[in-house]
Order: C-alpha cells, then structure tokens, then sequence
C-alpha cells in the first residue's frame, strides 16, 4: 500500500509520541491574540488611570454634591494674578447640565437617524431596484469620510440662518399645547440649538449606522426571508417577522456605535450647538454637550477649571460605557426570555 | 427496487396491486369504489394546469416543456434525478421565482382556472393560499407559538382567537403533545424534526388550500418522516398537496400521483429538466409506460 503522508514514528499510547508538527505555531498564534486583546484593555485603563488623575482636584475637593449639581460657570481668577487658576466666588463646575445637554442632543440625533439609516440599509439589501442597491450604498458610505469640522462649518454658515425660520413656524404651531410647547419652543430662538446639533449630528452618524446595519441584514438567511413569504407576507411583513427577528441584536448594536459616537462628537457640535450651559427641553435654543464644552475652552483653561474640563471627559467615558453596558444587558435578557420560554 | 418490498414496521404497510383492489395509506378500497374512479376520472376538479411551461434562470432554461395538471385533495409527488428541475417547477405554483433575481416562468400555469401570473394577481394573496415547506425547517427566531401565530397574524386575525388556531395547528402537525409546555420558548431549540412539523403548522395555520413540500423529510429520521408522511395522509383530506421526494418509497405510499422529472442534454448540448411521465402513482411504479421512468423506479439509471 502506498503511503501519501510522511512516515511518522508511531507509538502506542495517544499520550506519548511527538505531537502534530502545527502544535508550536498555534500556541504562538494564541498567544498573540491574548496579548492584542490585553493590549487594548491596559491602554482603556491607562487613559482612565491619567484622566481621573488629570481631573482630581475636580473630584476630591468639591465633592460629589458638586459634581453633578448644575451650576456650570467657569471663573477662575486669570494667570499672573496671586490666586491664578483658584476658583472666584460664585463660580460652579457642576457636570449635570452638560450631561443633560449630552444626552438630548444624542437623543434627537438617534431619534432622526436610525430610522433613516435602517431605511437606507432595508433599500440597498431588500427592497430598492437592484441596480440603485451599490450606487445608494455607495454614496452613503462618501458620507462617512467628510470631516467633522466640514459638517460643523456647514451648519453654522449654510444652515443656521435658514432653519431658524422653520424652527419659528414649528414653534408657533406649537404654542399652546401643553408639554409639546415647552419642547418645540426656543428662549432664544435660534439657529444654533440642540434642534441643529442633533439634525448635524444624525447626518454624522447615518452612514455608519447603515453600514453596520446593511452587514446584519445581508447575514440574514435566503431560507428566513422565504419562510415569511411562503405565509403570504407582504415585502414589510416579511421584514417585520423574518428580518427584524434575525437582526434585531445587530442593529441595536449598530444603533449603540452610533450613539457613542454622537454623544463624543466634538468640533461640529462646539459649532453649532450656541454654546449655553443650561437644562432646559426647548429644542430651538442653544445647549452644551460634555464634548462640545473641552472643545470650547481647553485653550485657555488653567487650574480647578482645566481639572473640571478634564473631569467632564471622564463623566462622558463612563456614561458611554454606562449606555453600552445597558444595551447589551436590554438584548441579553430578551434573549434569555426566549430560551427559558417566560 | 419494489414499493411492496419496502415496509417499514413504523408505517403503515402500503400494497400496490393494480388487479383487485388496492390497500392505500393502511386503508383497503375495493374494486367499484368510487374514489378509485374518480382519482382516474378526466373530470375530476383540478387545482392546477400547467401547459407548456418552461423555467429560465437567467435565460437558460432548467426546465422545458411541462404539462400537467393536479387535482383537488390528492397528493401528488414530483419525483427524478438531483438537478432535473423539481424544486424549481414546485416553486413555480407559488410565484417564489418573483423574487430569485433572474428567474423567468414562461407558459401558463392555471390555478383553479385562473392564471397564476395573471397582471391582476398579487403574489402575497397566491401564497396565502397556496403554502410552502421547506427542505430545511427554517422557524423564524421566535417562539413556537409566535411561529404558528405569524401567518395567520399577517392575514388579520385578531390575538383573541389566535389560541385556540396555534393549537389547532400545532394539534394538525402532529406537535401539540410535545410542545404544548413550551409554547413561549424558542423555537430553535426544538429538534429538526419538530422543526420541520412546526414548519408544517405554521403553513397549516394560514388555512392555504394547497401545500407545497419540497422534500420536507430529506433531514429527518425513519420515525420522524413516518409521523409526516401520516400527515400528509391526514392533510389530504383538507388540502392538495404536492410533494418533492428523492424517496421512492415515500412517493409510493403517500402519493395519488407521480410525476417523473429526468434532465437530458438537447440539440445544443445543455442539460435541461423535463417531465417524462404524469400518472397515477400506481401505474408509475407498476406500469411504467417510458423505460426512463422505469429504469430510474428500479435503480438503473441513464
Ligand atoms: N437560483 C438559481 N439560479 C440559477 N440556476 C438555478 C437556480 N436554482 C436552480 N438552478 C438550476 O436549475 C436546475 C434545476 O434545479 P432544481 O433545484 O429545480 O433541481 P431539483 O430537481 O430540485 O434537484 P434536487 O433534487 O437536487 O433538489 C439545476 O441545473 C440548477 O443548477
Ligand atoms: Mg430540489
């Protein structure tokens, strides 16, 4: 009989003998992938090591109380003087505003683009003609390469002064029905608000919250699809109960990306948010996010207030982590629900 | 290889005799029945009529020259070698080929008179009456019971009488018993078998009046395609049912028709599905009237 492999010396037990020649590099291999994967959970830990360093002065000597009241008015006597970076009397450095600001103006950015952007990934894998799906995906994905201070300048010079009108007649539309007044309302009305930050902050994050989301889709089985179509479902029937089961998981995942990068986005909000530390619901009038406030002043800042700004990035490291921990834990239990039948 | 030599101790025995009588599906009709001569009888009530169809995918053909019809609360079974077209004809009388890029159904195919490619008929109304399973069992990830309640929930039944039709479904497809505890679990954690009876009850649960099968016990073990082979027999007595089957013995016990598919190289020199022979099950396997049916019936093939 012919033999095919090369002759290896065999011996009798499994445990003895050499082992197959591919052993040694797989061990290299997986030693490389646990020491990449260390790598970015030790450089994680370094920033927020360096951060909360940076920012403890911040912490320590105002307290918590401090910290999250919402009194932001950063006056610290300037440099050359004897108190140079001390706090003046009547200052404030309290985060809760900011966050507040933070997490609105994610909010309508959210609130516009997910359905926008699963819209935009529903066209180009099931339901647009097939010869517009790449070109449409295409263009989405150009999207993604405009630098974010493109975006910031284009809202503050191109659509600001426009959109303030609109801003207005919504707001007159308004008026006067209770809750919904106090959202679509401006005190001042103006062009650069949370209403514009949010609007240029969905334009943002829609092309990457279709693409990871048309990657979902695209991973959702011929055989799923048939199965509702085979019942008599319509083209959004079939969505709703072959696609959005399958993929649900994936594009809150998507969702959560986008949200992170929205509520970090940094120069284009500093643009056209108004810059005006307040926590207030009206849509129309200027705000500040945690981002967007570092931005604003870091130049300058010295003392308690270059430690609060400094402070503010911490705040917005954890809250993002916080919001993704909280996703993950939202499908997780849903998933569970659905193995253990409850 | 003969359909009598072929019993099996967990179905019932099936005996093909075409002299006196036959014993069909554990149930003996005798000679002068009526439901013999009706099952023969040109008049009886067809369902479908396909004339001179021909299949394309991207302008080649699979399949050419298709003519048969299928009658009313029978079972027929499409039968022949892997390629000849089966799966593509099957899904031809369900207007699934509406959303294979590149698939073209040319000739007429006639549901209860009508044209099933009419400019006039929606595609969506074709499926909800005329259903489908699958080779693989494809539950969508929701529960059992969401699976059931899919169908029927897309064609506007309200939640209130939903129950009692998962149940009545579940109980058709021979399932009930085994998930009636469970109904709000996944529906991926029940084995290939359940799987694909859930399939069935879900295709059941939209009340179609015909049921494609598309070798829907291909994955399936002995006892498993026993239970839906006993199905069919049930189902057939409320719906028609056409089945794909690469198992011979399966066609012989379930099927009142046989319709024999071969693929042949043409003039051009491409292989090309066709239909060979249409016939009652019984003269298929006993009578063969083309020595392809026969040589394929008794494993020689070519
Ligand atoms: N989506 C498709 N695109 C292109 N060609 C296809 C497609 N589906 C089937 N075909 C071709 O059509 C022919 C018939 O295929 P079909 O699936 O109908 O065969 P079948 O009889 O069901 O075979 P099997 O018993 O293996 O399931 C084959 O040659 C196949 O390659
Ligand atoms: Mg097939």
């Amino acid at each position: 009989m012919a033999t095919i492999a090369p002759e290896r010396p065999r011996s009798r037990k499994l445990s003895e003998g050499p082992k197959p020649p591919g052993r040694e590099r797989d061990r290299v291999f997986r030693w490389f992938t646990f020491l990449a994967a260390l790598l970015v959970l030790l450089i994680l830990a370094l920033i927020f090591v360096s951060t909360v360093n940076q920012s403890w002065d911040w912490f320590s000597t105002r307290g918590l109380r401090a910290v999250f009241s919402s009194r932001w008015n950063q006056k610290v006597y300037p440099r050359g003087t004897a108190n140079a970076g001390q706090p003046i009397p009547g200052s404030g450095f309290g985060a809760w505003a900011l966050i507040f600001g933070t997490l609105y103006t994610s909010f309508v950015a959210i609130l516009l683009a997910v359905p926008l952007s699963v819209g935009i990934a529903l066209f180009t894998t099931d339901v647009g003609p097939r010869w517009l799906r790449n070109p449409v995906g295409y263009v989405v994905d150009l999207l993604a390469v405009v630098p974010s201070v493109v975006f910031g300048l284009w809202g503050v010079f191109v659509l600001a002064t426009p959109i303030r009108n609109v801003y207005q007649s919504v707001a007159d539309f308004f008026a006067g029905v209770p809750v919904l007044d106090k959202i679509f309302t401006g005190n001042p009305l103006l062009g650069t608000s949370v209403m514009t930050a949010g609007l240029i902050l969905a334009i943002m994050i829609t092309p990457i919250i279709t693409s990871l989301t048309r990657e979902v889709l695209a991973t959702v089985p011929i055989a799923q699809k048939e199965g509702a179509l085979a019942l008599g479902a319509t083209r959004w029937e079939m969505i709703r109960g072959a696609i959005f089961p399958h993929s649900r998981s994936g594009i809150v995942a998507s969702v959560m990306i986008g949200l992170g990068r929205a509520m970090g986005e940094t120069i284009a909000v500093a643009l056209v948010i108004g810059a005006a530390v307040r926590v207030s619901p009206a849509l129309f009038s200027p705000n500040n996010t945690l981002a967007a406030i570092i931005a604003q002043n870091f130049g300058e800042a010295q003392g308690i207030q270059r430690s609060a700004l400094i402070g503010l990035g911490v705040v917005l490291f954890v809250i993002t982590l916080l919001v993704n921990v909280m996703a993950r834990a939202v499908l997780n239990r849903g998933e569970r629900r659905l193995a253990a039948g409850k | 290889m003969h359909p009598t030599a072929s019993q099996t101790d967990i179905v019932e025995p099936v005996t093909i005799d075409a002299s006196s009588g036959r014993v069909e599906n554990g149930i003996h009709l005798e000679v002068g029945d009526p439901e013999i001569f009706e099952r023969d009888d040109p008049t009886r009530e067809l369902v479908f009529d396909l004339e001179r169809v021909q299949i394309l995918y991207s302008g080649v053909a699979a399949v050419t020259d298709v003519n048969l019809d299928i009658a009313s609360r029978e079972v027929t079974a499409f039968i022949g070698p892997s390629g000849c077209g089966k799966t593509t004809v099957l899904r031809s009388l369900n207007r699934m080929h509406d959303t294979t890029p590149g698939a073209v159904v040319e000739g007429k195919i006639l549901y209860h008179g009508e044209d099933l490619y009419g400019p006039k008929v929606d595609a969506a109304e074709v499926r909800r009456r005329i259903g489908m399973v699958f080779q693989k069992p494809n539950p969508f990830p929701k529960s059992i019971y969401d699976n059931v309640a899919y169908g029927p929930k897309i064609n506007g039944r309200k939640r209130g009488d939903l129950d009692d039709l998962v149940e009545q479904a579940l109980t058709r497809a021979a399932l009930w018993d085994e998930v009636k505890d469970k109904l709000k679990r996944s529906a991926l954690a029940l084995s290939g078998g359940q799987q694909q009876r859930l399939c069935i009850a879900r295709a059941i649960a939209v009340e179609p009046d015909v049921i494609l099968m598309d070798e829907p016990c291909s994955a399936l073990d002995p006892i498993a395609t026993a239970r839906i082979e006993d199905l069919m027999i049930e189902l057939k007595r409320e719906f028609t049912i056409v089945i794909v089957t690469h198992n011979m013995q399966q066609a012989s016990r379930v099927a009142d028709r046989t319709a024999f598919f071969t693929a042949e190289l043409n003039e051009s020199g491409k292989r090309m599905g066709l239909l060979v022979e249409y016939d009652t099950t019984n003269k298929i396997f006993t009578q063969p009237s083309d020595p392809r049916t026969e040589g394929y019936i008794t494993g020689r093939f070519g």
